[in-house]
């Protein structure tokens, strides 16, 4: 049994920025907890001794010169942006903080 | 030149070189096929303006003596997870309705800089999340061999556009049998290089370890000629590799002169070769065994006995990866912006344009993905997966000290019906069983047609796996299964594809 | 907003003892960012230092910095610490329109340098050793402008712009231990710390430093514990500390807030607040929530760094001089006397009095500058010194002194000019007519003026009473505007008296 419950679902969507309908969060408790049940079979041979793999081809010290490239002029930067005052990208007021 | 859009790139190509026919000729051919058919079967999301201007300066270079490539001048299309300068990028997404990206993706730039006119963008599940395509925001995609059935997915677009004659080349992206999965059922050839043999630059990520970009083709040859143009370094891709890589393109020649199969220890993975599987699947698959074993061939049994925890941990690595990336969907620098009515603050617009931007898959993994990696629940889930995939590693490692390529059948079914397995997404994501491990392992995976199953007449494709930075070996094996099949049936594969011209199916 | 009730300083550190902790975010002068190949400068158009990683565009992927690994490390040993073996990238999970990504790329449980340690020169004199528990590269966020409402403040604002020029610049996040000990001296060890760090950076050549452009930004954590309590207390984390003064007064105000709550018998919340430079105080921020669930995991687009230990070592050869041992160099070169010299070190002038000594000045005019001049002008203008002017404009400054070119009185007016950015020193002296009269004709006649409502001059000079020539050059100093060299006409007035 997992113990995903719509407060988990309404938590997740907060996290994730979604504003999931009261529906969608039914809908999801119920996906989801049958979706982790399933996934959950993971832990049967992920013991400690195990290590992780987070890169399927191991690499390492890839980096880059320093040096200028692929700049962007403003407009190229602007073009998709859903609004924006020329230079800058606008934004709806940001409240709940003070900065 | 009756129909030049039957023909396979490589022979394109010829027609090209020896100036039978034109870069225009054949981009117009593709136009119109497109412009007949894609009505129904709904490959393209957009079709692009400019390749017959990319036609005709190929023409022109060509008439003046400049040294081109292959595929110069032949049309390819994209999917539409690559980012193009100069058409909407959207993966399939409402969230991106659109955006025309202000740079090229890695892959699309070296189409270009090969003088490759590109037809257009293809449909695909939103940001690839999906096997059948029926999650794009804006619509469905038909396969070419009964349109009352899905393509595949998530490259749906692209697998249809290559099986219906609409291109002969086309890219794909596969995080976990994107290209493969479709490839069979559409009966075209897809390939799934090495993780870090094609950029992922410009290729809007689903799951950045899984991801890869490939070719979708009709023939091996092509997927070779089309693999030597789009792969190799790129610095811009941290995960690149840096190593040379042979020409793909001869490794499938040096394959189709028949000498490749004699003495090639083949595995078949015990674990992906199930009695569930649907008949007419395995049927063809232990056919295709006997026919490699006639050849001299020697067929060894593998077991990898950890991939049976390969989904589980795929899903958990690729919804955590995802629910991270696709958090720049914002509203703020690109794509849609949902305010809602009042005063809302920067996270109501936020939290509006997302729930209103992404579909139900895209949420519902999101979700999944945001759970995985929350407080408290990251070393039972995230890093488990990863342990997983480890354990995946060493299965792969094991076999492949037995054997040169490994096989299984490329899915367990052949196409489903439009609709079959909408509402029930763990089914929709065990679809993907046999062609998962090869991404979690980040090895290399080809998909070919090997006939049709009897009992409803659909292609079949067998998968071929090879290790990591092995793809040569890849398309030197399938070339060779691809030719002896050719040679059995007196024709290529996509002769046997049903005649479509268009109107309602 | 209600004023917070303050408790005595005093009495505060009578019933409670404070411990901090600081995070200080240094910002690496390398050419690009840290993931990026866009520019890395300050006061360009807006996203106009962009590509599309710095914006998140999609499909776009990070590519480490060379350069700021190396930046890194260097700072790492700088600091005492060992250098990872093996250090990693991980991201950060956080929605904020400043954050192009909606994370950032940072390192979480594999920073590139952890347990380090540096000692910190208080103002007099004592050591305090200062415990380091990492320090990890990160990228930094863009820049939001708040439009409308009241005087740019978020609260109330009508909407705000982004800027992501800034976005992507390295950071390297220093962190230390809990400091424990150093009660009344909490804010000002912290200050010397973060001071310390200043030079360091600076010495390195790795980071302009300049905290009123936010090169340098310091988060202080407080806490207060009763006396005699093993337990500590919770804390609160002050960001938005942008220079040296206001880290001491923060940490002096929090204590004193968080102890005249503590007495009263009210909790402490754990909570961001912010420094009010203005005010002199601190107000709530965000209180930690669920929202702080970052989500760390390894970044997939990036591989794991493991620094060759020939590189540790080539730069760890390459160190400059620990800021204490250079101290006690300089000032010994400079022949200065202990109060003058820790009262540059105490001003937080030490670097720019030897990057202007090494400019080509001598020490006791560089001193005379900084201290003086700079720091006077710097304090009416509430910003910091080093703002005003480079070391190199003091030296070329002090040199046309020398030469006769300007006089003192001048040279603070050149200086006045160098502020304003009006130009190199040569072009302010052109532009504002600044050269001293060395006409000795018109010397010489200003002189004559002045002996003729002063005749006994003369006599008194001659008589060896030879200050007495200061009433003359004052005169003239006068009737030419402050433009006589002063120097001339005394001999011209000495000369004249024993003619
Ligand atoms: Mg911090
Ligand atoms: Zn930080």
């Amino acid at each position: 049994m997992s113990d995903i419950t719509e407060d988990t679902v309404r938590h997740l969507a907060n996290l994730a920025r979604i504003a999931l309908t009261p529906d969608e969060v039914t809908t999801l408790t119920s996906e989801l907890a049958a979706i982790v049940s399933a996934v959950e079979k993971v832990n049967e041979v992920a013991t400690a001794d195990v290590p992780a793999t987070s890169h399927p081809i191991p690499m390492e010290n890839v980096w880059r010169e320093d040096v200028v490239a692929d700049e962007l002029t403003s407009e190229q930067a602007l073009t998709g942006a859903p609004d924006h005052d020329g230079s800058r990208f606008r934004v709806t007021a940001i409240l709940g903080e003070e900065a | 030149m009756s129909d030049l859009t039957r023909l396979s790139a490589a022979e394109q190509s010829a027609l090209l070189e020896s100036r039978e026919i034109s870069s225009v000729e054949l981009t117009k051919a593709h136009l119109n096929r497109i412009a007949e058919t894609d009505g129904d079967i709904g490959a393209f999301l957009h079709v692009s303006d400019d390749a017959l201007t990319i036609a005709d300066e190929v023409d022109a270079a060509r008439a003046g003596g400049v040294e081109l490539n292959p595929l110069a001048g032949i049309p390819v299309a994209v999917k539409d997870v690559l980012c193009t300068l100069d058409m909407p990028s959207t993966a399939g997404s409402k969230i991106l309705e659109g955006w025309v990206p202000p740079y090229d993706a890695t892959p699309v730039a070296r189409l270009r800089a090969a003088r490759m006119p590109i037809l257009g963008k293809t449909n695909m599940d939103e940001f690839a999340m999906g096997s059948s395509t029926e999650h794009s925001a804006y619509g469905i995609t038909r396969n070419s061999w009964d349109r009352t059935r899905i393509p595949g997915g998530s490259g749906g677009g692209s697998a249809s556009a290559v099986g219906a004659f609409q291109a002969s080349l086309a890219l794909g992206s596969d995080t976990g049998g994107s290209i493969r999965q479709p490839a069979a059922f559409t009966g075209t050839v897809g390939m799934k290089p090495t993780y870090g043999g094609v950029s992922r630059y410009g290729a809007i990520a689903l799951a950045s370890s899984l991801d890869q970009v490939g070719p979708v083709t009709r023939t091996v040859l092509d997927a070779g000629l089309l693999h030597d143009i789009i792969g190799g370094y790129d610095h811009h891709d941290s995960t690149s590799i840096a190593d040379e890589w042979p020409s793909f393109a001869d490794a499938a020649r040096r394959g189709a002169r028949g000498e490749s199969l004699k003495g090639l220890r083949v595995g078949v993975v015990k674990e992906l070769d199930q009695p569930g599987f649907q008949p007419g699947v395995s049927a063809r698959f232990h056919e295709t065994l006997t026919m490699l074993a006639a050849e001299g061939a020697e067929i060894v049994d593998v077991s990898a006995p950890n991939f049976e925890y390969a989904v589980a941990a795929y899903y958990l690595i690729l919804t955590a990866e995802a629910s991270s990336n696709l958090a720049k969907f914002d509203s703020v620098r690109f794509g849609l912006r949902v305010t809602p009515s009042g005063t809302p603050t920067v996270e109501d617009v936020m939290s509006a344009t997302r729930e209103a931007g992404f579909g139900a898959e895209a949420k519902r993994r999101i979700i999944l993905g945001t759970y995985a990696l929350s407080a408290g629940y990251y070393d039972a889930y995230y890093g488990s997966a990863q342990k997983v995939r480890t354990l995946i590693q060493r299965d792969f490692a094991a076999a492949f000290a037995q054997v040169d390529v490994l096989v299984s059948p490329t899915a367990p079914t052949t196409a489903w019906t439009l609709g079959e397995k909408l509402d029930d997404p763990l089914a929709m994501w065990l679809s993907d069983i046999t062609t998962i491990p090869v991404n979690m392992a980040g090895i290399p995976g080809i998909s070919i047609p090997i006939g049709l199953a009897d009992e409803d007449q659909l292609p079949v494709g067998l998968q071929i796996m090879a290790p990591a930075r092995e793809d040569a070996r890849l398309y030197e094996v399938a070339a060779a299964i691809e030719a002896l099949l050719d040679a059995k049936r007196g024709s290529t594969f996509s002769a046997l594809t049903p005649a479509y011209n268009g109107g309602a199916s | 907003m209600a004023k917070d009730a303050l408790m005595d300083f005093d009495k505060a550190l009578e019933k409670f003892e404070p411990v901090i902790g600081l995070e200080v975010h240094v910002e690496l002068s390398t050419k690009t960012k840290m993931f990026s190949s866009a520019s890395n400068i300050f006061g360009a158009d807006p996203n106009t230092a962009v590509t599309p990683v710095c914006l998140g565009l999609p499909g776009s992927l990070p590519v480490v910095n060379k350069e700021a690994v190396r930046y890194s490390i260097s700072l790492g040993l700088a600091l005492g610490c060992e250098i990872a073996e093996t250090c990693r990238f991980a991201r950060k999970n956080y929605f904020y329109p400043d954050l192009a990504k909606n994370y950032q790329i940072s390192q979480f449980d594999e920073p590139i340098a952890f347990e380090g340690s540096l000692e910190v020169e208080l103002d007099n004199g004592d050591i305090v050793t200062i415990p380091i528990e990492r320090a990890h590269m990160e990228e930094d966020a863009g820049k939001l402008t708040h439009v409308g409402g009241a005087t740019g403040r978020i609260q109330g604002a009508e909407y705000s712009l982004v800027d992501y020029n800034r976005a992507g610049v390295p950071l390297v996040e220093i962190v230390t231990k809990p400091i424990y000990g150093t009660e009344g001296r909490a804010g000002e060890v912290a200050r010397a710390y973060v001071s310390t760090i200043r030079d360091i950076v600076r010495g390195l050549g790795i980071s302009e430093a300049r905290m009123e452009r936010g090169n340098l930004r310091c988060d202080a954590n407080v806490s207060l514990r009763p006396r005699g309590d093993e337990k500590l207390g919770t804390r609160t984390e002050t960001k938005n500390v942008n220079s040296l003064r206001s880290i001491e007064r923060a940490i002096r105000y929090e204590i004193q807030r968080q102890a005249a709550l503590l007495d009263k018998g009210t909790a402490i919340i754990q909570e961001t607040r912010h420094w009010h430079e203005d005010t002199g105080t601190t107000s709530p921020g965000r209180p930690k929530s669920d929202a702080d669930d970052y989500r760390y995991f390894p970044e997939p687009d990036l591989l794991p760094i493991r620094p060759s230990r020939e590189l540790v070592d080539e730069l760890r050869a390459a160190l400059p001089e620990p800021p204490a041992a250079q101290r006690r160099r300089l000032k010994a070169e400079w022949g200065f006397s202990d109060v003058d010299f820790q009262s540059i070190v105490n001003a937080g002038l030490l670097v720019e009095v030897r990057e202007t000594v090494e400019a080509g000045a001598n020490p006791q005019s560089a001193r005379k500058w900084w201290m003086g001049e700079l720091s006077r002008t710097a304090n009416e203008m509430n910003v910091e010194p080093s703002s005003l002017v480079t070391p190199t404009q003091v030296a070329e400054l002090q040199s046309a002194v020398e030469a006769g070119t300007i006089n003192d009185k001048l040279a603070r007016e050149a200086l006045a000019g160098l502020i304003a950015n009006e130009g190199t020193v040569a072009e302010i002296i052109e532009k504002r007519g600044l050269t001293v009269v060395s006409d000795d004709g018109a010397l010489i006649a200003a002189i004559d003026a002045a002996l003729a409502s002063q005749p006994d001059v003369l006599e008194k000079i001659a008589s060896g009473k030879v200050e007495a020539a200061g009433a003359v050059i004052g005169a003239v100093m006068k009737a030419m505007g402050g433009k006589a060299d002063a120097a001339r006409v005394r001999e011209l007035v000495i000369e004249r008296a024993s003619a």
